[in-house]
């Protein structure tokens, strides 16, 4: 394979890769997160203490996560088919990839709420503030470092997923790996490919990391 | 005013109910400074948050300014709530905002527009003396100026009531004194109704005019500052006023003792100077509380009578005739 064709190929193998990662990080935060304030609010003692909506979302989101991604993929075939018209390809990838993070985002989203001094929470209450008052401008800002610390683990752990898009006939650096790295014994392809895959998973990592680090009022500087 | 009106809240756990306070009746005046000390875990806390319905009270009724507030719907609530401040032990200021930042929350809670909000909020910080950290994020502030911004915080909705949950607590005794003062000023400024809880007595002598001692769920007495600090009726009282049991105590097991009150109609110093003199006895002053007003002697001392029978004959009789109250003192093991 000449090196032009290689590199084009390892070109489009990275946009695609990021464009499911990224996309796919976006909704399972646009479904997470409501999902992870609804999980914090009305769990045992918080704002809105609510025993039964508490324990059914605690068991969907506990059943979504253990089931294996790969088996979750197939599962989930007539949801790709009837939101994205086709159960093959990135797109409906990107829909089997959302429904395997949601839930594990609204996790995250929980635990980094939880982390939040339950005694600013009270003073906000003393101010007479309401609960969606207290979770857009307490709980989400107060947790803010914390949330995207989170992030960059989760942007991170649905790349490490992307490569799976082979199974349904999608792109990437994770196909490229598998269908000519291993497949058809293309060693340069399947280590430039990974490569390329660790780079990014790096600079995403430390990006978000940083950013994290510096929207932190808590560090003395 | 602030009327609490038979107050009992308990907690229904797994392990069984457990019962925070009972019976609580108090009457707060507009101006007052009113102090409710106990130990820890005698249920003041849970006490001033049934006051702004932070806890909400299982038996009885609070009635700020003459309105039920367990009649109150949820929005008024709230509304309510910001006319009722409160600051706490741990500051309780949000990390991620600024000091200015922290004292335009409660504005922007009470929908004030963003330029007025901030402009009051540079009036409170210059009231609390910190203009010069509307920058400052909390990490970046003593735990005396975090109070501070806290203080201002609270009082940025012009509240008619202050509540503090063991707001210096947390601080060192000069921070202390510098808070109170400032307490004691917003009081008397800003006629801000201020409502202390504490466990230390200090605090309730410095600041307050009237007191609740509350031990193990309920009042145990309540009246003007100078007169539980006098005449402490109830034991917890007499414990908190003047600890016992410490160091210096047990010398004294065994050996007569009087308690005497100084109650602003002479002063200490020559009245024990005289004693000795006069009688020819020497008395050990085993523990003083007393501080001077306007010249004259408020508190107790104890004092430890001379060993010699005719001595402490002459000691009673000395003290009979100074007009002085005082009374025999029994210290026993384990007290």
């Amino acid at each position: 394979m000449a090196t032009e064709q290689l590199l084009k190929m390892l070109g489009q193998g990275a946009w695609d890769t990021l464009y499911v990662t990224v996309v796919s990080t976006f909704f399972a935060y646009v479904i997470g997160t409501p999902l992870g304030v609804l999980l914090y609010g009305t769990s045992k003692g918080s704002l809105f203490p609510q025993k039964t909506v508490n324990t059914v979302l605690g068991v969907i989101v506990n059943i979504l996560r253990s089931i294996p991604f790969i088996i979750l993929l197939i599962l989930t075939q007539p949801v790709a088919k009837a939101l994205v018209g086709t159960k093959l390809g990135n797109q409906a990838f990107i829909v089997y990839l959302v429904i395997a993070a949601a839930p594990f985002v609204a996790r995250m989203i929980e635990s980094s709420l939880c982390e939040v001094d339950g005694g600013v929470i009270e003073a906000a209450q003393s101010m007479g503030s309401n609960n969606f008052q207290i979770i857009c401008k307490v709980l989400i800002p107060e947790a803010k470092p914390s949330l995207l610390v989170g992030s960059a683990i989760a942007i991170t752990t649905i790349l490490g997923y992307t490569p799976m898009t082979y199974l349904v006939g999608g792109g990437g650096l994770g196909q490229l790996a598998i269908q000519y790295g291993i497949y058809r014994s293309n060693a340069t392809m399947m280590y430039a490919a990974s490569l390329l895959m660790i780079v990014l998973v790096q600079v995403m990592q430390e990006v978000l990391s940083a950013i994290a680090k510096k929207s932190d009022k808590r560090i003395r500087k | 005013m602030i009327e609490i009106k038979n107050l009992a809240k308990t907690y229904h756990g797994a392990d069984g109910d457990f019962t925070a306070v009972k019976n609580i009746n108090l009457t707060i005046n507009d101006g007052d400074i009113f102090g409710i000390i106990g130990l820890s875990g005698a249920g003041k806390s849970t006490l001033v948050r049934c006051i702004n319905l932070l806890e909400v009270p299982t038996e009885g009724d609070v009635l700020v300014d003459g309105k039920s507030m367990l009649s109150l719907s949820r929005k008024e609530l709230l509304a309510a709530r910001q006319k009722i401040g409160m600051i706490f032990q741990g500051f309780n200021l949000l990390a991620q905002r600024t000091a200015l930042g922290n004292i335009t929350y409660p504005l922007e809670i009470a929908g004030v527009g963003k330029a007025q909000a901030k402009k009051r909020a540079r009036e409170l910080l210059e009231l609390v003396g910190l203009a010069d950290k509307e920058r400052s994020y909390p990490s970046q502030l003593s735990g005396g100026q975090k109070q501070r911004v806290a203080i201002a915080r609270a009082l940025a909705t012009e509240p008619s009531v202050l509540l503090c949950d063991e707001a210096t607590s947390a601080l060192d005794p000069t921070t202390t004194v510098q808070i109170l003062d400032l307490l004691r000023e917003i009081n008397q400024r800003l006629g801000v109704t201020i409502v202390v809880i504490t466990h230390e007595m200090r605090v309730i002598e410095k600041i307050c005019n009237r007191v609740a001692v509350i031990d193990s769920a309920e009042i145990a007495e309540e009246g003007l500052v100078s007169e539980v600090f006098l005449r402490p009726r109830s034991a917890i009282a007499r414990k908190l006023i003047m600890p016992q049991g410490g160091e210096g105590i047990e010398s004294v097991l065994g050996s007569r003792c009087i308690r005497v009150t100084f109650d602003g109609s002479d002063t200490a110093e020559p009245v024990i100077s005289k004693m000795t003199m006069e009688c020819r006895a020497a008395v050990n002053i085993v523990f003083a509380n007393t501080r001077s007003l306007g010249g004259k002697a408020y508190g107790q001392m104890v004092l430890q009578l001379p060993a010699d029978e005719s001595a402490q004959a002459r000691v009673l009789d000395y003290m009979q005739r100074t007009g002085l109250e005082f009374s025999e003192e029994v210290y026993a093991d384990g007290n």
